[in-house]
Order: C-alpha cells, then structure tokens, then sequence
C-alpha cells in the first residue's frame, strides 16, 4: 500500500477554470433557446463563428507568445467569451461582424494584456463596445420578434443575410428594414428612448406591437431565460449572489425612483430588468471572475455602481442599452474598489 | 561628428520623442486620423523645434537661470504664431481642419523639453541637429500612425492632400479598399491609443530582438565552475 502525503488543503471543492467555464457556458443554453425562439435561428449561426473565430485567435495568439496552445484553448474561456459575444450582438448582423469583435476581445483585450487572469476589462463587452461604436447600423439593426413577422425568416434566408448581406430576394437587411413589412426594428429600450425624446410618453411608446405587457415581447421571455440560468449559476455556487443582486437591485431602486418621480419619461422597475441585456449582464458578464472586484464587499460596490451606471446611461446616455459600458467603466475602478474593501483579518485589526 | 550620428539615432529611434519620451500625445493622438493631418502637424513642429533650438541655443547665455522657461516658452509661442499665420496663408483647407491643435503646439511638451534638455547647454549647430532629429522622429510616427489610421478607417492614403500640398496633390489620393461600412474606431479618438499602443509595442519587440541578437556575442560562456568550499 503507497500512502502518499499530499499537502493542505485537504478538502477541494472540485472546480477548475474549464468546469466553471463549461459550467457557465451550459448555463446560457436556456437564453440561447429562448433567443432562437424569439428571433430566428440567427444565433446560432453567429455562435458558431464565434466559437471557431474565437479558438482560432485564441490559439494563434498563444502560438505567437510562444506559450503551450491546448491547455489555454481548453481551459474555455476563449469559448465562453465567443458566446457572450454572439448572444450580444443583433442575430442577422454580418458575418464579419462578429469575427471582428472576437479577434478584438482575444488577441487585444485578453492575449495581450497577458491571458487568462491579467485582462482588466471584460474581453466580450470590450469587443461589444469597438463594434457598437464602429458599426453603428450592423449593431443596432436587431430583427423583430419572429411573432410580429408575416412569415418568419427561412433558415436560408438567415445563412444568406448573415454571409452574403442579403436574403434570397436580393434585399440587404438595411432594405428590408426600411419596407413595409420590415424583418428589422428597433429595440423596446431604442422605442422608448426615441418615444420620449419626441414628447411622448412611456406608456404610449409601449402602445405599440412589439411591446407585451410588462416590457418587449421575446426580449422578456429572453430575459427571464438567463435568470433561470443565472438562478443555476447561484445554486452551483459558480457565481455569487452579490454582483447580480446588487445590480438588479440598483438598476430595480433606481427605476422606480425615476418611475415615481416622471411616470411619463421614465420606464419602470420592471422594464428596466426585463429589457436589454439586464440579466445577461446581472449574472453572466458583470460577475466575470477576473475583471470584477474580489472582495465581498467590494462586489455588492461594483454591482450597485453598474445597476446605477445602467440606468442614467439607458436613460441620458446616447446609446439606448448600456450593459457594456458601465461593466467596462467599473472594471477600471476595480483596482480601487478591492484596495478600500480588503476584509479584516483574522487576528489583526479591531473586530467591529 | 560622431555627437550628430548619436542625435539621429536618439531622434530617430532610441529616445524619439513620441514612442519613448511618450510627448505632445495631445496632438499625436488628436490629429493622425488622416496622412494629411499627420504630415501637416509633424511638420509644422518640425519647424517650430528646429526654430526654438536654435533661438533657445543662440540665447542661452543671456537668460538668467531663474527666469528660463517663460523666456523658452516665448521664444516657442513666437514661432508657433509664424507657423499658423504661414499656415492660415499658404494652406487654408488644412488649417481649417487642424484648428485648435496648431496653436496648441506652443504646449508640446516635447519643444519645450528640447529647449530645457538640450538647446540650452549646446551650440546653435548642435541644437539645429538636434531639432530636425527630434522633428523628423516626432514627425515619422505621426505619418506612419495616419497611415495606419487612414488605411483602416477608411481605406485610403492621402485623402485631402491637396490642402497640404496644392491642387496637383488631389491625385496623390490612393482608395486600398471599398468598404461598404467604414471601421469608424480607427478614426475615432479609441483608434489613436490603440494604434500607438501597438507602435510602441512593435518598437520594444525590435529592441528586444536586437538585444537578444548583441547579447550572446558580448559575453563568450565560461566554463562551470564548480564551487568546493563551503559559503561560509
């Protein structure tokens, strides 16, 4: 018999950086079917460029700083960074699009700055924001709910806009915007931001077709997709409660502050955490391991600081959803927030 | 002579004012989204400095030690206001599109660091070298940032260089590519960091190549030896 004496500590929790990864991936499988089913098969075309775009920079860049290819690529971050990209970005968007911004987020945001662990902004949101600012029309050119279509976008259809720009009429997707019956238009958030700055009301703005009850068709069943998976994420203890409640309560106290003060310019609680990318970036992006703060108290900071930057940026920001610019701007702050909230410890200090 | 060779390389490469002293970046960073811009900007620095150093150096010996820096920072606003004036004259159009960031030349910190540094210890022939070196090297990734920023952002070279150089120049404009949807950050304030990031990136990997390659020639190997008493 061989007794071997392994060193502390003696009780693992049996996670590594591939499982939580993989883990995490598995989670937005309930936000990718619902966004399948809302809004065309688009999705999972664009997934898969992502994936492939994503794995190939990732390994090139690995080659080119000559460190060891197969244990990066398979840790999955490279992949999991694709697939936020690809839920981000509208699914109809060109193909080039989404290659851009995953050779952005890998080689620029996380390979340079020295891989896995050392990136100080999230590689996919920082790839979400070069595109959003480069191509504003790709970017923003979200199709409508498959519901609101007369006859929903063949899978063909989808391929040929995505690769050749344009569907197998010959109508670019700009074009098909402007017809009649548009397979494009703009999101619940972009409605009521332009409502509201052409005097109308928030409620009259959520008069029209693309609105349910509480906030935009598809986008609320999307949204409560990734809190089911975000939910997943909590029990399994990959992520912890502090960034996503913080945030959604921020973003929630927020919103109905606004709501109570101008019911007429001001969208409330509820449209705000169901519209957007909210529980997308709540649970899977702000509590990126490496780019948000540490500590626990540091946490429920950063999060209550991105579910505040959320909603003045969605409400007098330019851009109508803001998900990734307040991620990006408090991932800057993160190397301060973590300096004021070490936790004591034990034995030093005084005990509160 | 050889004090000459050592300031080109310095200007040039080993202490160029943009990529290593990282000065003036305001204009470098604001200017460079055409080759135009570039040029037009590079130069007009380039002859403020060379004019500042020699003035700077031809009075060096009459400017108490106290009152030094407003006498430089004269001396550069005066060239400056010769510079923009010619400029407003001669080149209209592009004037009109550097705006704000001709006067602000008086503020590069890369003249007045040249003047303090260098014109102000050395004489007006040195200090003249010294000038077009620093100039030229400012210049340089100025133009090659432009060309960089141009070619990505819109796909081509010498876009308006007949606001540079006269009417003969519009033919000079070269179209690389047809974009149907132009890669705005290029062009956009992101796109200068990122591209001199990667200029000063691409700078340190040559050094670091060219030290990899002197290095093993200077220091032969010894032989191991091994050590038989004890360290203490």
């Amino acid at each position: 018999m061989k007794l071997t004496m392994a060193s502390s500590p003696h009780n693992h929790s049996h996670k590594n950086v591939s499982k939580l990864m993989l883990s995490v991936i598995a989670a937005c499988i309930p936000g990718i079917i619902a966004q399948c089913y809302f809004f065309g098969f688009g999705v999972i075309v664009q997934l898969f460029i992502a994936l492939i775009s994503a794995s190939v920079s990732e390994a090139c860049m690995l080659k080119l700083r000559n460190r060891p290819i197969w244990p990066s690529l398979s840790d999955g971050s490279a992949w999991l960074t694709a697939v936020l990209l690809a839920v981000s970005i509208p699914p109809l968007a060109p193909w080039w699009v989404v290659v851009i911004g995953t050779i952005f987020a890998i080689a620029m945001v996380k390979q340079l700055y020295g891989g896995l662990g050392f990136n100080v902004f999230n590689p996919a949101m920082a790839a979400y924001v070069l595109l959003l600012i480069s191509f504003p029309v790709q970017m923003t050119s979200w199709n409508a709910p498959t519901e609101l279509l007369s006859q929903p976008i063949s899978v063909a259809d989808t391929l040929s806009l995505i690769f050749f720009a344009e569907n197998g009429a010959g109508q670019s997707l700009i074009s098909a915007m402007t017809s009649i019956d548009g397979t494009t238009m703009a999101t619940p958030l972009d409605t009521v931001k332009t409502a509201v700055s052409q005097n109308l009301t928030v409620t009259e703005a959520m008069s029209g077709p693309q609105f349910g009850e509480y906030a935009g068709i598809g986008w609320m069943w999307v949204n409560l997709a990734f809190l089911a998976g975000g939910l997943f994420l909590l029990k399994t203890k990959v992520i912890n409660w502090h960034i996503p409640v913080a945030m959604l309560s921020a973003l929630a106290f927020c919103a109905a502050i606004g709501f109570i003060i101008a019911p007429g310019t001001h969208g409330g609680s509820i449209f705000h955490l169901l519209s957007g990318a909210t529980m997308l970036g709540a649970f899977f992006i702000a509590t990126d391991p490496v780019s948000a703060s540490t500590t626990n108290r540091g946490r429920l900071i950063y999060g209550a600081c991105i579910g505040v930057l959320v909603y003045v940026i969605r409400n007098y920001g330019g851009y109508p959803d803001a998900i990734a610019f307040a991620v990006l701007i408090m991932n800057m702050a993160v190397p301060l927030i973590d300096h004021y909230t070490q936790p004591r410890t034990y034995g030093h200090g005084a005990a509160k | 002579m050889s004090q000459f060779k050592t300031l080109f390389k310095d200007g040039m490469w080993a202490n160029n004012p943009a990529l290593v002293q990282l000065l003036g970046l305001c204009p470098l960073l604001a200017v460079t989204s055409t080759i135009t811009n570039a040029l037009g900007l590079g130069l007009a620095t380039l002859l403020v400095l060379v004019g500042s150093n020699v003035t700077v150096s031809l009075v060096r010996n009459w400017v108490p030690k106290d009152i030094r820096i407003p006498v430089f920072v004269m001396i550069i606003a005066a060239f400056v206001t010769i510079i923009q004036l010619l400029m407003n004259a001669y080149t209209f159009g592009l004037y009109q599109s550097l705006g704000i960031f001709i006067p602000l030349i008086v503020t590069n910190c890369a003249i007045i660091g040249r003047a303090e540094a260098f014109a102000s210890k050395n004489n007006a022939l040195l200090s003249a070298w010294d000038g077009v070196m620093m100039g030229l090297g400012f210049a340089i990734v100025l133009v090659v940032l432009g060309t960089m920023r141009e070619l990505i952002g819109q796909g081509t070279l010498f876009d308006g260089a007949d606001l540079l150089l006269g009417p003969w120049a519009a033919s000079l404009r070269v179209e690389i590519f047809e974009f149907d949807s132009q890669f705005l950050v290029a062009i956009l304030p992101p796109g200068a960091f990122l591209g001199m990031g990667l200029l000063i990136a691409a700078k340190n990997v040559i050094d670091a190549q060219i030290k990899a390659k002197a290095a093993p020639s200077e220091q032969p190997q010894k032989a191991p030896r091994a050590r038989v008493t004890s360290l203490t």
